[in-house]
């Protein structure tokens, strides 16, 4: 079953980490994706430029605002799409990420028919 | 030797014993520390033209004028009387007590954020960087750091006492102290740097500075025999199980060590978890010499475990146990205590639980808890060798 991971974080936790820390972040997620890719379960997954980059479109398209859809404290920083037989195995994989140590990973199971 | 090498020795050697002194001497870890960092700042100018005779003495003769000046300053530090003149002449090094194990103790106080325990202790006692404590429990370095300065605004802000815990509150406190060490010890996944020397060091101090306590020498004994199958525990990028490690690849002196502190640890006459898990592994080191595994001991151990501190993987590790010294079916009914829902989300009870089933000759159950256990596991190593399991499984079926 398919199991997208989206990972939360407050970015003011980020906001003064120089960027050769966020390298270190980058390296450790990096290590993670490897893994995943190398158990053969990692489907898609792209790492996220912070709220402030985002721009949001509604409306019917006539509305396009310069921001997020929704100003809240935890931001989406990135997710993840694996491939695993059940939520355990989804569950495994998420302790490992790294985000889940100082923000939080969502599970959450796909809509789309097989 | 030059000054820098004979500094960077000094302080390898010396950092913790310092930094505990004069921070148990002003509740503030973060001032003793600034204190120390100024001392090895000076010494960096001084010791080039003039080495002291006592470089130890020296650092804290300097970092203790530091902290009073400093104190002098900030009236909110609550200075003890027990805090030597500057003008007293530099003590030996045998002279000033050795207050790590009060540190100890602060580092893994219950009031402190349970996470920072290890973390504190390996960089107050150890004086290693915030860097390479990140690395090893993948946290970006900043993360880290500003935990660690927060865990210590606490010690300083609440008041937590550098102080050997009362009779009645040792025990828990002690475990504390235990758990962090082995935290160090169980090395977080991918962690780029393994800290298991480190904890080997805390639990070698831990049991030199408290030699009566059963528990702490049995988790010395714990660390030295899983540190001396390092070589033996994977090949080849697959996981090696204990029993089937080739015996040549273990360290023979960690294996003498990790003995003679479990002797010492059973000579208290005081059963605990640590040095029932020190026995367990004690059985299996004995394979060195006997060329076999002695599965009844073993069974008699874990379930002695599994009464003092009862846990899941306990119970798996009783499981296999009595799979191989009774029989899977055995082994399949002691694994069917623990919850089903809990055990389906637990990789080593699904693993045990596949080679139950393949030993009673249901290998399509088996299969399927074979790779039950794979889509739970994490750990390259291990992953490997489930996959080779279930694929002699799956051969088996066809």
């Amino acid at each position: 079953m398919r199991y997208t991971f989206l990972t939360y974080s407050r970015p003011e936790d980020f906001a003064n980490v120089p960027p050769q820390e966020l390298g270190q972040l980058k390296g450790l997620f990096g290590a993670y994706i490897g893994a995943l890719k190398e158990a053969g379960i990692l489907v898609a997954t792209d790492w996220l430029q912070p709220v402030s980059a985002a721009t949001t479109v509604s409306d019917g398209g006539n509305r396009i605002q310069d921001g997020p859809f929704a100003e809240s404290k935890e931001t989406l920083g990135g997710y993840m799409t694996v491939e695993v037989p059940d939520l355990d195995a989804a569950i495994s994989w998420a302790k490992k990420c790294p985000m889940a140590k100082y923000g939080a990973v969502e599970i959450r199971p796909t809509a789309m028919e097989a | 030797m030059n000054a820098d090498a004979r500094m960077t020795d000094v302080m390898r050697a010396s950092y913790g014993r310092l930094l505990a002194l004069l921070s148990s001497r002003t509740g503030d870890i973060l001032l003793a520390e600034d204190a120390l960092s100024d001392a090895f700042a000076k010494a960096l100018i001084h010791w080039p033209k003039e080495m002291p005779g006592n470089p130890e003495a020296w650092l804290l003769t300097v970092a203790r004028n530091r902290v009073i000046d400093m104190a002098r300053r900030d009236a909110r530090i609550d200075f003890r009387n027990d805090v030597p003149e500057p003008g007293a002449p530099a003590p030996a090094v045998d002279d000033f007590p050795d207050e790590r194990l009060k540190l100890m103790f602060v580092c893994a106080h219950p009031a402190i954020d349970v996470r920072i325990h290890t973390p504190l202790m390996l960089q107050t006692v150890l004086g290693l960087e915030a860097e390479v404590i990140a690395q090893a429990f993948l946290l970006p370095h900043t993360t880290m750091a500003k935990r660690l300065v927060r865990a210590k605004r606490k010690i300083r802000d609440a008041g937590v006492a550098f102080q050997i815990p009362e009779p009645e509150e040792l025990p828990p406190q002690v475990s504390g102290v235990l758990e962090a060490i082995y935290g160090a010890f169980s090395r977080d996944w991918l962690g780029a740097g393994a800290l298991a020397e480190e904890a080997f060091y805390l639990a070698s101090l831990l049991a030199e500075l408290m030699p009566d306590n059963a528990e702490v020498l049995g988790l010395a004994a714990v660390i030295a025999y899983t540190l001396s199958r390092e070589d033996a525990r994977v090949q080849d990028g697959v996981f090696v199980p204990l029993e089937e490690q080739d015996t040549a690849k273990w360290d023979g002196r960690l294996l003498q060590i990790a003995r003679s502190y479990l002797e010492r640890a059973q000579a208290q006459n005081d059963l605990g978890r640590f040095q029932l898990e020190a026995a367990i592994q004690a059985v299996h080191a004995d394979r060195i010499w006997t060329g076999v595994t002695n599965w009844d001991a073993l069974v008699q151990l874990h379930l002695g475990l599994s009464r003092v501190a009862p846990t899941i993987g306990g119970t798996v590790g009783y499981a296999a146990a009595l799979g191989k010294a009774v029989g899977p079916e055995e082994g399949l009914e002691a694994l069917c205590s623990i919850d089903a829902e809990v055990r389906a989300g637990f990789a080593p009870a699904e693993a045990t639980r596949a080679y139950l089933l393949s030993e009673l000759g249901r290998p399509e159950e088996a299969l399927a808890a074979a790779r039950k256990a794979i889509s739970l596991t994490v750990e390259p190593p291990l992953r490997q060798y489930l996959q080779a399991k279930s694929a002699a499984l799956a051969a088996e079926l066809t």
